[in-house]
């Protein structure tokens, strides 16, 4: 059993619906009990679609239990089927109707529906969202290509002469982070390259769509979390090759092209002048040396953590002080950019960790998912939302990809947005004492509304696990005041010292001052020990 | 000064109406959703769901939005090592409830919360909830209800908690004074205008379950008169008629008659003189009747469809029904207890068509062909009907609003009215792609 106050992902057949919502003309028939239904909300509320997910669930309550569920079962697929008359049918069991072992497969096949019908096996009780609408978009592809596949070993033709490049584009779905403006920034681009792209999928395709997988020359995959196991199976039956570069940030996308170029037999310079980005001169221009060395915590979906992390270091300049993920299916590639920027890498879907991380950390921006969005706002720290999972405000009404050379610019403005613009940041670190620079103001741009919440502000010597469990919501057994051993304690003169450094780097100095402390056995903190921790440990 | 609305002659209404009963996909919450409000209610609860990961990601999802204040609610995942029997479920659940209490020592009142595997795979969550209780004893008590979707469709998950709530409820005194029992959710705010109003009548013993702190359980005994403010709560009556209460029947206090017949219910019940019943009310009313005419103009006339929700739905066609001259097509209801709403039957005008529970697609079928000018349905409906250029109003928000008694009375008009006030002023944007 495990404690959980809020999931960074829903259980797998969540991640199915997302899959089916994704595609045009498939139904999931899904044996669940009355409840289960909610999950049609986060489509048409959170993504604002205007139509129902293509889901029949059989909403069985206690009376059915002692009857018969599985003829439950069979009436709502056939009806299913009749009223929606789909392409495709996908068949399923949620948490709880695994458990009661219908055996949905089995009952759909006695139906003898008239269309492929694809069975799920999704493990509630050990998998979770992105595990499921891979897994279910990696059944489909099998289920509806497979039939078309060539004999095993079958090498694959080579592309007739003078035919254009062709490839895929694999794993958008519903719900999905910024997935709508990606697929249409990729997809441009890789037209504007000269390569057609034949299907997207499963977002927009239709089975037949899905039949016709293995036609084109090549897979992009643009997020390994829903699509690797399917691009897996298609290079090993079609024997296409798929892309390995996630094109997040202006570098990435510049090697996304040269390894498109590649696999379409392309001259990488002419391709490379098919687009730019402004984000890297952006970077590179005075104004944004302010930006140097910011230290920011990286955290969410195991792609988009990694991706964002490399863009922070390489094209904004900034020190990545910490980076993690919910997805442990991606801990490996994770944990190898983890050691890159010398940081252990944080693998784990409890919120309350990561909470106490970025406490602990005191990072100056933190780029997470709605989760750490409420937790930089509680710990006052900006910042900006990199990832899934999705809320209402991740699907903007402009055009706004992660991916690409518009996904860079957007990356910049996005990223330097909730922070402190250079100048202003010098004139509040000069006049503490100006009586509107207090901690509660915010900086201009960001109008009255957006006041800063205070971080504690503690009015008796306390140290950094508290402050940090404070923040956290965590009762520690030492009352606030009380010396604990092995812990610096403030002097007066020295606390109120601190207070005058601007709130947003506060938390930096703070936390160097007592680990400097700490290192040189100084029990009480005086004015001296904070400068000499400042010359210590430079800005 | 008027006169008390009088209840309508028996030969109308619906009160012998045939209902529609219907079994298919039924698009509601499960029991759990009701976490989301009684956590706030009760500042010194905590709800702990035993269940899977959907449990967890339903009240995440459900409430719209995420409320980030440190929620009194968690879920305690059952996972496969609990299902293989490599862990014992009973040891694990006293592990996390002993994470939790040490988290938050301010909790002094648990709730172990069974939801849909937990009931199936037959966890006895009433015994762990003694266990724990045993184990905790004189710092947090530990109780146990059942939210699960099989058992249990959305509001109903308040009832089972409360009627969990009632055997904890001290003794009235032998022979005590007659006392009134204001029981269900309401806004806070909602509730002290009640208390207010009922003692200036002169009823000085009331008091409202569930209450704010779990250490000010109101006493129950055969003098107390129980009036509900809402609709859905059969179980907890059963219980508190078990410990000697009688309930009094009445209408619900939405609108303005609907606040008046179920506030001149509990006057008679404690012999409170006309006058001064009518002297206490009448400016409320007034109010009312100010807030709500506002509104009849937008409203009258207009044709409505409820799809099953949260079980206001007949008190609610009655309301608009009655003061704002509506007219409801039909009123589904995931579950018609008639006993509680016999008296909300009387008043729904005749040939108004009842249905309870729900095939979802059947309903949308009859929606389509009636063509109301608005329907009422949950978070999962609405936007596709929208897209379809029906008009909606999203069930949950009633829950979620304050909406009971006179000075509410405007307010629930208002959120009838708007979603025609607002395709009115987007009148312009119609065909706009």
């Amino acid at each position: 059993m495990q404690l959980t106050l809020w999931t960074y992902e829903g259980p797998p057949h969540v991640g199915a619906m997302r899959v089916a919502t994704a595609l045009e003309d498939v139904h999931y028939v899904l044996h669940a009990p009355q409840g289960d239904t909610y999950a049609d909300l986060l489509f048409t509320m959170i993504e604002r679609l205007p139509k129902r997910p293509p889901v029949t669930y059989t909403t069985f309550q206690a009376r059915d239990l002692g009857g018969d569920t599985a003829e439950l079962f069979k009436n709502a697929a056939r009806e299913a089927h009749e009223r929606f008359k789909p392409a495709a049918m996908m068949v399923g069991a949620s948490c709880t109707a695994e458990l009661i072992q219908d055996d949905p497969g089995g009952l759909a096949a006695a139906l003898d529906l008239p269309i492929p019908v694809v069975t799920l096996e999704l493990p509630s009780y050990q998998k979770k969202e992105n595990w499921g609408a891979a897994e279910t978009f990696y059944q489909m592809v099998r289920g509806l290509a497979g039939p078309h596949a060539p004999a095993l070993g079958t090498p694959r033709a080579p592309r007739a002469d003078g035919a254009r490049p062709s490839c895929n584009i694999l794993g958008p779905t519903a719900l999905g982070f910024r997935h709508r403006d990606d697929v249409r920034e990729i997809r441009s681009l890789l037209e504007a390259i000269g390569i057609e792209v034949r299907v997207v999928a499963p977002q927009g395709a239709t089975a037949a769509d899905l039949a016709r997988l293995g036609e084109a020359d090549f897979n992009v995959v643009l997020y390994p979390e829903t699509a690797q196991s399917a691009a897996n199976w298609l290079h090993r039956a079609f024997g296409q090759p798929f892309t390995r570069t996630i094109p997040i940030g202006a570098i990435a996308t510049r090697e996304f092209i040269a390894e498109v170029a590649a696999l379409a037999s392309i001259d990488n310079d002419t391709a490379q002048t098919a687009g730019g980005s402004r984000a890297p001169w952006y970077s590179r221009s005075v104004d944004s040396t302010y930006l140097t060395g910011k230290r920011v915590f990286v955290f969410g979906d195991g792609t988009h953590a990694v991706a964002a992390a490399r863009v922070a270091a390489e094209e904004f300049g900034f020190s990545v002080v910490g980076i993690g993920t919910y997805s442990r299916e991606f801990a490996r590639e994770v944990r190898a950019a983890a050691e890159k920027y010398g940081v252990e890498a944080l693998i784990t879907d409890d919120y309350l960790e990561v909470e106490a991380r970025v406490a602990e950390l005191q990072p100056e921006l933190v780029l997470g998912t709605q989760m750490e969005r409420h937790i930089a706002k509680r710990l006052g720290v900006p910042c900006a939302v990199i990832s899934a999972p999705v809320h209402v405000q991740d699907f903007p009404a402009r055009y706004a990809p992660q991916m690409g050379f518009e996904g860079a610019n957007v990356l910049f403005d996005t990223w330097v947005h909730p922070l402190m613009m250079g100048l202003e940041e010098h004139l509040l670190g000069m006049f503490r004492e100006d009586f509107e620079f207090h901690d509660g103001a915010a900086a201009s741009h960001l109008g009255h509304g957006s006041a800063r919440p205070q971080p504690p502000q503690p009015e008796s010597p306390i140290t950094v696990g508290e402050a940090a469990a404070m923040a956290a919501g965590i009762a520690t057994s030492a009352p606030a005041g009380e010396l604990v051993p092995g812990e610096p304690v403030w002097a007066g003169e020295a606390q109120r010292e601190l207070g005058k450094i601007p709130f947003f780097v506060r938390g930096k100095a703070k936390r160097n001052t007592e680990r400097y402390a700490s290192e040189h056995g100084v029990g009480l903190i005086t004015l001296e020990t904070l400068y000499e921790a400042k010359a210590h440990f430079g800005r | 000064m008027n006169a008390v609305v009088e209840f309508r002659p028996r030969d109308a209404g619906c009160g012998d109406a045939p209902v529609l009963r219907e079994r298919g996909q039924r698009e509601v919450f499960c029991g759990l959703t009701g976490i989301i409000w009684l956590h706030r209610k009760i500042q010194d609860a905590f709800f702990l769901v035993v269940g899977s990961r959907t449990c967890a990601h339903l009240i995440q999802s459900a409430a719209g939005v995420m409320i980030f204040a440190e929620p009194r609610f968690a879920t305690a995942i059952i996972d496969d090592r609990d299902l293989a029997g490599l862990a014992d479920a009973n040891d694990e659940l006293d592990r996390v409830v002993g994470r939790l209490l040490d988290r938050r020592p301010d909790i002094k009142l648990l709730f172990l919360v069974g939801s849909c595997p937990s009931e199936v795979i037959k966890l006895d969550l009433h015994r762990a909830a003694e266990r724990l209780d045993g184990l905790h004893r004189g710092r947090t008590r530990v109780l146990n209800y059942s939210g699960s979707g099989i058992e249990t469709t959305f509001t109903q998950g308040e009832d089972a908690c409360l009627a969990a709530l009632v055997p904890e409820l001290p003794a009235a005194a032998p022979g005590a004074a007659p006392d009134l029992l204001l029981v269900g959710t309401v806004a806070d705010i909602v509730e002290d205008q009640f208390l207010r109003t009922f003692r200036a009548m002169g009823i000085e013993r009331v008091a409202a379950f569930p209450p704010r702190r779990s250490s000010e359980l109101p006493a129950v005994g055969p003098n107390t008169r129980v009036l509900l403010m809402q609709p859905f709560l059969g179980d907890t009556v059963r219980m508190l008629e078990a410990r000697g209460a009688k309930r009094i029947a009445a209408p619900f206090p939405f609108g303005e008659e609907g606040t008046t017949l179920w506030m001149r219910a509990a006057a008679d019940a404690f012999r409170v003189p006309t006058n001064r019943f009518e002297q206490v009310i009448e400016p409320q009313r007034e109010r009312a009747r100010a807030g709500i005419a506002r509104y009849r103009e937008v409203l009258a006339g207009r044709s409505i469809f409820f799809f099953p929700d949260s079980q206001l739905e007949l008190p609610l066609a009655r309301f608009l029904a009655r003061e704002l001259g509506m007219r409801p097509l039909e009123v589904g209801t995931p579950y018609l207890h008639r006993q509680l709403l016999a008296e909300e039957l009387e008043l729904l005008p005749e040939g108004t068509r009842l249905s309870e529970g729900q095939d979802v697609e059947r309903q949308l079928d009859r929606c389509h062909e009636a063509r109301p000018d608005i329907v009422v349905c949950g978070l999962g409906l609405a936007n596709p009907l929208e897209a379809r250029g029906i008009t909606t109003k999203w069930s949950i928000e009633l829950v979620f609003s304050p909406v009971h008694g006179f000075d509410q009375a405007g307010d629930l008009a208002e959120l009838f009215a708007r979603p025609f006030n607002r395709r009115e002023r987007l009148k312009a944007l119609e065909g706009q792609v």
